[in-house]
């Protein structure tokens, strides 16, 4: 099978898993108990009032109706209106999504520069301390929840040793955020050479970074410990010892870039669990992203911007989903002849 | 090599005792805790760690020892729970899907997908958010989120068992498919599906946690470790930290047990997927 048709037959698949999201969204939006409209009416609302406004919204029609209504209004990109801020639920993700993109690369960044070193590392001097220690950091790493280890660092670097800002945000109060450009802070600094908003928002990225980034480091470290084992003791790498090359370029060079393949499949469980983490460790920071926004407006008692979350989420899943299949098709081309 | 193996199962015998503590601690609470978790001490409020209160105490002066450990009887019952109801459910839609086969193959696989297309967290936090905030209600959600590892566990296993011998043997003596799966073929699923529910223990642990943590979930006063971590997290900035440290170490300690004899039951009982994670 060539890569044109796997890239086809792939593509087809996502039209059900599409389908499947939208229906499990559309039925927790609107067919569990929460009923909008009783929202939208406030708890003093007359029953004939709530009528008028289920029969406004379209609640009376039958279900397939409303759910048709529902994905054609998704994709004009209607998210619903949010009762707190009283905007579209599309506005404010506009808002609030670079906050989130920006935290989630750090953390990536943090994750990767850390993770696949530590793995090859553990796997190249086996059964030694740093192995030992790498190990510890894979189980442990996967048994602390995000939010203690955010309290944890803030503790440490806040409180103790004054190093780290106040947890309030992506900047400092007393520091104009600057020029938009792409709305990560730290990128619109450097291109617009604003040094005290660089360091400022820098600032305030390091703590949650490390603390989304180590939550996704585990998995990391484990996958590319065990392949880079693998690899390490497969034929082309005992060929190539035989063949007197230098041990750097056998381990860097041919072994790693093995290993590394597999980790491209990696790629979705790691953005599930940055996205799981973003809601939390956004809470912990008051970081003004996407999670921060979908949990305090529950607190208002409006559902809305949290079922938009997570079916953007999901989407977003999909996608990185389906790229991650494509890139390991490219990568792999014994995937495509399944 | 032997002594490798020897500290892994001192490593997994410790994890194995961690988890009977807690779940001893937890069933044995109003005994063992030593004051009644809800009632405040109006002269020890926020209090550090003394011999008083071991664990120190909140902003009403209730102690934190006896909140930890009543506590663990939430957490670890709302996990038992969720994990007892998804393997249920799991295992009969994926025995159901791969004996069958055919249109209810389908039909399950595809939910199953739709339901994987979210990520775990993300999910039972709408699930939640949607239901309203109550025990049975988290519970409901993290089961639901876990069905499609037991289903998909199952009906690889199904596929592969249904054409073996003694499964043509039962057929042929006319037992009923309903007979032939229950008493034949799902015995045999048991060693990989009980590696499966003692790893999803550990996460739904993590996911009740976080999910109380945000607000979503258990309820003041009920203790509960995540819920107790968000009352501690403004104190953190002041300096208290025993109102966060002690319930998120209990988390961290529980899942690292479950997840330790999870890894462990897995190298002895299903050899095929050792090395896999």
């Amino acid at each position: 099978m060539g890569f044109g048709r796997y890239v086809l037959q792939r593509l087809l698949l996502v039209i059900p898993t599409l389908f499947g999201v939208t229906l499990i969204a559309f039925t927790l939006t609107y067919l569990l108990p929460g009923n909008p409209a009783l929202v939208k009416a406030g708890a003093l609302a007359t029953p004939e009032h709530v009528a008028e406004i289920e029969r406004r919204m379209g609640l009376d029609r039958p279900v397939p109706v409303q759910y048709w209504r529902y994905v054609t209004g998704l994709l004009r990109g209607d998210l619903g209106e949010s009762s707190s801020t009283g905007r579209p639920v599309l506005e404010d993700f506009r808002q609030r999504i670079p906050a989130t993109l920006e935290l989630t690369l750090a953390s990536l960044i943090v994750a990767v520069a850390i993770g696949i070193p530590f793995g090859v590392l553990s796997a190249v001097h086996r059964d030694t301390v740093l192995d030992h220690l790498s190990r510890l950091l894979g189980v442990g790493g996967v048994a602390m929840p995000s939010f203690w280890t955010g309290l944890l660092l803030l503790y440490v670097f806040f409180y103790l040793l004054g190093v780290a800002p106040a947890p309030l945000g992506r900047i400092a109060a007393d520091v104009t955020p600057p020029t938009r450009i792409l709305g990560l802070y730290v990128v619109d600094a450097l291109l617009t050479a604003n040094g005290t908003a660089l360091v400022s928002s820098l600032h305030h990225l390091m703590l949650p970074a490390l603390t989304l980034g180590f939550a996704v480091m585990a998995p990391l470290t484990r996958m590319v410990r065990a392949t880079m084992l693998e690899i390490l003791e497969s034929d082309y790498v005992t060929a190539a010892w035989a063949a007197g090359l230098p041990r750097r370029r056998v381990i860097y060079g041919d072994a790693l870039r093995n290993a590394l393949i597999p980790v491209i499949t990696l790629l979705g469980v790691i953005f599930g669990f940055l996205m799981a983490g973003n809601v939390v460790v956004e809470m912990v920071f008051a970081w003004p992203g996407l999670g921060h926004y979908a949990v305090t407006s529950l607190m208002t008692k409006d559902p809305g911007p949290i079922q938009s979350f997570v079916l953007f989420v999901a989407v977003m899943y999909v996608l990185v989903n389906l790229g991650v299949d494509l890139l390991y098709g490219l990568a792999d081309p014994r995937i495509r002849l399944r | 090599m032997r002594w490798r193996r020897l500290t892994r199962n001192r490593l997994s015998f410790g994890a194995l005792c961690v988890i009977l503590a807690v779940t001893l601690t937890s069933l044995l609470a109003p005994w063992v805790a030593p004051y009644d978790p809800d009632n405040p001490d109006a002269e020890a409020t926020l209090a550090s760690v003394s011999m008083r209160h071991p664990l120190g105490t909140d902003v009403y002066g209730r102690d934190q020892l006896s909140r930890v450990i009543h506590a663990g009887r939430i957490d670890l019952l709302v996990a038992l729970c969720a994990t007892a109801i998804a393997l249920t459910l799991g295992s009969a839609l994926g025995a159901g899907a791969g004996y069958r086969g055919g249109w209810v193959d389908q039909l399950v696989m595809r939910s199953v997908d739709a339901i994987m297309a979210f990520p775990a967290f993300i999910l039972a936090m709408a699930i939640t958010a949607a239901l309203g905030n109550s025990i049975a209600n988290v519970v409901a959600a993290i089961a639901i989120t876990h069905v499609p590892i037991y289903t998909r566990l199952i009906r690889g296993e199904m596929l592969r068992v249904r054409e073996t011998e003694y499964a043509e043997a039962a057929r042929t003596v006319g037992n009923r498919p309903h007979q032939i799966v229950l008493y034949h073929l799902l015995p045999n699923c048991v060693p990989p599906l009980v590696v499966q529910a003692t790893l999803a223990m550990g996460f739904a642990i993590l996911t009740v946690a976080a999910l109380s943590f945000i607000g979503l979930g258990i309820h003041p006063p009920q203790s509960e470790w995540g819920q107790m971590t968000a009352e501690g997290a403004g104190y953190v900035v002041s300096g208290e930290w025993w109102l966060v440290l002690f319930p998120g170490f209990a988390i961290m300690l529980t899942v690292l047990a479950f997840n330790l004899v999870g890894d462990t039951l897995r190298d002895l009982l299903d050899p095929r997927m050792r090395g896999v994670r």
